[in-house]
């Protein structure tokens, strides 16, 4: 199959062709927020950076910015505190019930968005009484971000084997002292990769969000979205999207500089 | 107490996995029950609050008025649609990349195709807008050949739900590629099999499991939309926009969530038939 010429053209040219299809949406929006036009018509008619400068001094995007941040940090903190624990209960032990609770470590994101964001507006409100905030979003958040932290940890601690932990303990280590000197340290890129995939995952996330955020709190996401239909705001819209277009290759970069497991673990994450 | 934790892998499994099942039991689990309940309660139609009395009534109403029906099952048609042009886009690419780039071009390759996925999704889905927009690239591009933008609306929407989830597919089936043996691949062409037999009958079957890993997401991640119909969709109504409506404009806590037991079943079925391929493990 590897000698097979036909197949091996045919497969490049499609890879090509998917690729071209792949940036050219991403390509537009940076090209756009160039465009004099306020519309979508192309090809553009000139080019300024006008709203690049309005952009800037966009209190609404720079406030929003912080808010997703600022809940994507915290979200990310709590997600590699369970996801740890969780990957470190699950190794070797292969108790009846396992592939349950790897299940329900998966389910906030293999479930519909708006189906755990119901669920959860629902729970705060009508179970718990609580307002709606940004406490809200940030346990909405957490939930669905484990799981990225609990695959990591999992695989590194699949290839590893026990037998460092092991020969710690055999040197008379306690279980505490093995896991700040042997074990954390041995997961660390794991880790770094795995909270790197939950804050993106939360500085993305609109469909959960939009369920459990206070009127008060605005994301980066939800503010776009509710600006994405004003005509006045749309080469502002135009113009943090394209940001955020460029701003995608910084956890690419360092994703690359982590490790070879990142490339793995990033496909089971949404 | 570390020397009995040291002693009892048990107890040790049982004490780390207490927070992280406690926050996903109480604040997953108690609340898709507790949708579940509200789903069986009836509301108000005066005052619009929710009246704890049992009722089926939900559920009937979306069995009985058709409309439900027919949004559900376009729903789930478009869902399965935008997984199958999904799985064909996507295998070619990463068997390419699997099997056939260079090493350095295999780096280059994922990379290219991890990058979309970190831009942000909105962005993405509002890109689509411009690209189906009245005068938009389509138009521009089509223009010579006398060909018109379809505007907003389901295949607007199929297109980029396709779009926005192609990497989910393209990763997990190139991770299964990579691991098919080139020697069984090489076994297969020495005992006479051409490329394309090679293909069906040893490739894909083995890397069958990571396809159905990665549909996993692009229909679970479609069946629960309401985004992108909202962007691109037009009028379009799909399960995600009809649920969102009965949350928010309608205030029908109860009928909303009646309507999201739908994807909730469908994605157990389909959870449970992958659970049979091994696809979970591909995860």
């Amino acid at each position: 199959m590897i000698a097979s010429r036909g197949l091996r053209t045919v497969l490049r040219v499609t890879t090509a062709i998917v690729l071209v299809v792949v940036y050219t949406p991403l390509a537009m929006v940076v090209i756009n927020s160039f465009n004099v036009d306020r519309t979508f018509s192309w090809p553009p008619s000139g080019f300024t950076l006008h709203w690049w400068k309005l952009a800037a001094q966009s209190h609404g995007a720079r406030h929003a910015l912080l808010v997703s941040i600022e809940v994507a940090l915290l979200a990310t903190a709590i997600a590699l505190v369970l996801g740890t624990l969780a990957g470190m209960g699950l190794r070797r032990t292969r108790f009846f019930g396992r592939h349950t609770i790897s299940l329900l470590i998966i389910l906030p994101i293999a479930l519909p968005g708006i189906v755990t964001g119901i669920a959860l507006n629902n729970a705060f409100r009508t179970m718990l009484g609580l307002d709606l905030g940004f406490f809200t979003v940030v346990v909405a958040h957490a939930t669905f971000c484990i799981v990225t932290v609990f695959n990591n940890v999992q695989a590194r601690l699949q290839r590893l084997g026990p037998s460092l932990e092991q020969a710690s303990a055999d040197l008379g280590a306690g279980p505490f002292r093995t896991f700040v000197q042997i074990t954390f340290p041995m997961m660390r890129s794991a880790l770094l990769a795995g909270a790197l995939l939950a804050f993106g995952l939360s500085f993305d996330e609109i469909v959960v969000t939009t369920f459990t955020a206070g009127p008060q709190v605005q994301t980066l996401p939800l503010w776009i979205f509710q600006n994405l239909f004003r005509p006045n705001q749309a080469p502002i819209v135009n113009v943090v999207a394209a940001v955020l277009v460029l701003v995608s290759a910084v956890p690419i970069y360092l994703a690359q500089r982590l490790s070879g497991d990142t490339v793995s673990s990033a496909s089971a994450t949404p | 107490m570390a020397f009995s934790v040291r002693r009892s892998p048990g107890l040790r499994t049982g004490l780390l996995l207490l927070p992280p099942m406690l926050w996903l039991g109480v604040a997953y689990l108690l609340a898709l029950g507790a949708l579940f309940v509200t789903s069986l309660w009836s509301q108000n139609d005066f005052t619009g609050a929710i009246e704890r009395i049992w009722t089926l009534d939900n559920y009937r109403q979306i069995w009985e008025i058709p409309v439900y029906r027919t949004i559900a099952v376009r729903t789930i048609a478009l869902a399965a649609l935008v997984t199958v042009v999904d799985a064909l886009v996507a295998f070619p690419i990463a068997l390419y990349m699997a099997k056939f780039a260079s090493p350095r071009g295999r780096r280059l390759l994922v990379i290219a195709v991890l990058m979309p996925l970190w831009a942000s999704y909105l962005v993405k889905a509002y890109a689509w807008r411009g690209i189906f927009a009245d005068g938009g690239l389509i138009d521009w591009l089509g223009k010579p050949f006398g060909i018109h933008s379809p505007g907003y609306g389901l295949l607007a929407t199929g297109v980029t739900l396709a779009y926005l989830w192609l990497p989910y597919m393209v990763l997990p089936v190139f991770a299964g590629l990579e691991r098919v043996p080139d020697s069984l691949v090489e076994a297969s062409g020495d005992l006479g099999a051409g490329a394309l037999t090679t293909l069906r009958r040893v490739v894909l079957p083995m890397a069958f499991p990571a396809l159905v890993a990665g549909s996993i997401f692009t229909f679970s991640l479609s069946l629960g939309d309401y985004i992108a119909v909202t962007i691109v969709g037009g009028p379009t109504q799909l399960l995600g926009n009809v649920i969102y409506e009965n949350v928010g404009a309608a205030n029908n806590l109860p009928f909303a969530a009646a309507l999201s037991t739908i994807p909730v079943v469908v994605m157990f079925l389909y959870l449970a038939a992958a659970r049979r391929t091994g696809a979970l493990d591909n995860l």
